[in-house]
């Protein structure tokens, strides 16, 4: 079992992002379940989406306390929430922000890439310069960082999970899939 | 295995298999059923049904009447009205809205009609919830519906498609429960079946009685004591005969549609077992891998499904009794002044049974209070640990030092 949080703010796309990802990941032949935070959802508020991943049907009907992978749609969560709670040990986070990965200070046992999916999806025209929504831009960041599933399938369920502009949205991922790869950093502990 | 099984989304009677969540399934499965009128009023968490129906409706995939009312009320009362005309009706609610219709669900049960309604669990408030326990759908218990509780989202298509079924069998409304959120706002594969296999397991219903012109009868007459309870036996041996039909019904499914749910309840590993935790709906789902988990280590323990509640499985509860030397409850809900629901009617059950194992009634999951593989084997462990209940009631995962 596989298990993902995205953070959020409403209006970003997570909760989408995290059923298309579902989406994708059945396309491929496996089983999936996606959620979001259980509750009420407004503009511009701290929303968590989260998605399970498992070669047999999902029965854990829970919320995820451990997540194997965190996806950070809003870098200024980082400073207001804690992101990384109960991120397993080794687990992955993929940060949307144009920064330096190396900037942020996050724990060191940690996979950490960042994609500028903001600048990506403005360009692409999804949503607006302020709030630009992310949510295709960083499933094709997600896809390439973590191999957890593929970009054909991606943007395949992309294409068949939002409502307008298809072909920006699946570009705006392949364009996100070929420019995370640069800016992978794996910070490793000054300890080890 | 049913819905559990990797197999079961593999069957020559699936149209597609879309990843979708519990409203929508419950959405789906009312335009495969060709229901002709929806009567419903938005409320969280049930939103999606009626939103994900009226964009069915208004692209003009299902030929229905789509009816915006002002209340729950209201909502029920044109389905009834609906319902009197010999139209099939829809509609779908929640927890306080669920309770603005009561007066309704007697009026729509009393008056014997198959009206199919989804229910998604939500907490009655105050204090404010909009998440899931059960104490608004069994608050409903003596109107006279149906109750059935899903446990995934292809179960609530599954179901929503068997209630027309059985409620157009028995003259009764049928409710479908579906937790909030863990359903409801969940999203899994879905298999939708092939519109002409729903059509010939559900063909159009043809109404005994209804309001016609050219036909007339009246409907809502004041009745004297001299019928009144005859009225009421009729009624009384209606949901009696309910249990061999939903058997039934779920055996025709199955043959048709390749997936089934025992019926009213559902065993898992209960054959072999020395404790049996009943339960319903989603915390069926977690508990499964409790079970297997518990197993895997050799504790004798099984689960029962309860998937209806009305008409409640008296003659399956009777069977797992003579099997097992204890039996757990989990309710997600709670009677003041007595206990868990569930945990009562067991008993009840139980009462004139020739054999009565130790009951343990479980209060977990309130107002969306996360239930957990953890929270199960806590009463697994209660249950095996202990040979009678310490007390009626045994709060799990409640945040105090002193559980009463």
């Amino acid at each position: 079992m596989i298990e993902i949080r995205m953070h959020g703010r409403g209006g970003q796309g997570g909760v989408i992002a995290a059923k298309i990802l579902a989406s994708a990941i059945f396309k491929e032949g496996r089983f999936a379940q996606s959620f979001p935070s259980f509750g009420v959802e407004r503009r511009g508020a701290p929303v968590l989406a989260f998605t399970r991943i498992d070669d047999k049907p999902v029965r854990l009907r829970t919320a995820i306390y451990e997540p194997d992978h965190i996806i950070v749609l809003d870098a200024t969560l980082i400073k207001s929430t804690n992101v990384f709670s109960g991120l397993k040990s080794g687990g992955t986070i993929l940060i949307n922000t144009s920064a330096q990965i190396g900037l942020f200070d996050f724990p060191e046992e940690y996979h950490a890439a960042a994609v500028d999916a903001s600048g990506i999806a403005v360009k692409h025209n999804l949503g607006t310069k302020s709030i630009p929504i992310v949510n295709t831009s960083i499933l094709g960041a997600f896809a390439k960082f973590t191999g957890v599933v593929g970009i054909d399938a991606v943007v395949e369920a992309i294409r068949e999970g939002v409502p307008i502009m298809q072909e920006e949205n699946a570009a705006a991922a392949m364009e996100a899939y070929e420019s995370v790869e640069t800016q992978v950093v794996q910070k490793v502990s000054a300890n080890s | 295995m049913g819905v559990n099984g990797k197999d079961s989304l593999i069957h020559p009677s699936i149209d597609k298999v879309v990843v979708i969540e519990g409203t929508h399934a419950a959405s789906h499965a009312v335009k495969l059923a060709r229901v002709q009128v929806i009567a419903a009023y938005p409320i969280t968490p049930q939103t999606g049904v009626v939103e994900k129906l009226s964009e069915i409706v208004s692209h003009g995939d299902l030929n229905a009447k789509f009816i915006k009312v002002e209340s729950e009320h209201s909502a029920m009362a044109s389905c009834i009205g609906a319902s009197i005309s010999g139209a099939r009706a829809f509609t779908a609610t929640s927890s306080q809205g669920l309770a603005l219709m009561h007066e309704l669900l007697h009026w729509a049960a009393g008056s014997r009609l198959p009206i199919v309604m989804v229910n998604v669990n939500r907490a009655l408030a105050p204090p404010w919830s909009i998440y899931v326990d059960h104490n608004d759908s069994l608050s409903q218990r003596d109107t006279g519906w149906l109750q059935f509780y899903a446990e995934s989202n292809q179960e609530v298509l599954d179901t929503v498609l068997q209630a027309y079924k059985i409620a157009e069998a028995v003259s009764l409304p049928v409710m479908i429960n579906l937790d909030a959120f863990v359903l409801s706002h969940t999203s899994e594969p879905v298999a939708i079946p092939k519109q002409e296999l729903v059509d010939e397991f559900l063909p159009p219903w043809k109404a005994e009685f209804k309001v016609d012109p050219a036909n007339p009868h009246a409907f809502g007459a004041l009745v004297g004591p001299d019928a009144y309870m005859e009225m009421r036996y009729k009624l009384f041996e209606a949901m009696e005969d309910a249990r061999e039909v939903i058997r039934n019904v779920d055996s025709e499914y199955s043959e048709k549609f390749g997936r089934s749910y025992g019926g009213l309840v559902e065993e898992y590993y209960a054959d072999d077992a020395e404790v049996v935790l009943i339960t319903s709906a989603t915390a069926v789902s977690t508990a499964r891998i409790a079970v297997d988990e518990m197993r895997s280590l050799g504790f004798p323990v099984g689960l029962a499904k309860l998937r209806t509640f009305r008409p409640f499985p008296v003659d399956e509860i009777r069977s797992l009794a003579q099997r097992v030397s204890k039996i757990g409850v989990m309710d997600r809900n709670i009677s003041f002044g007595a206990t868990g629901i569930i945990y009562q009617e067991t008993k009840a059950a139980l009462y004139n049974a020739p054999v009565r194992p130790k009951l343990f009634g479980f209060i977990a999951g309130l107002g969306g209070r996360d239930v957990t593989p953890e929270t199960i084997k806590e009463m697994y462990s209660h249950i095996m640990n202990n040979d009678t209940p310490e007390s009626e009631t045994i709060w799990v995962g409640l945040k105090q030092s002193q559980k009463s």
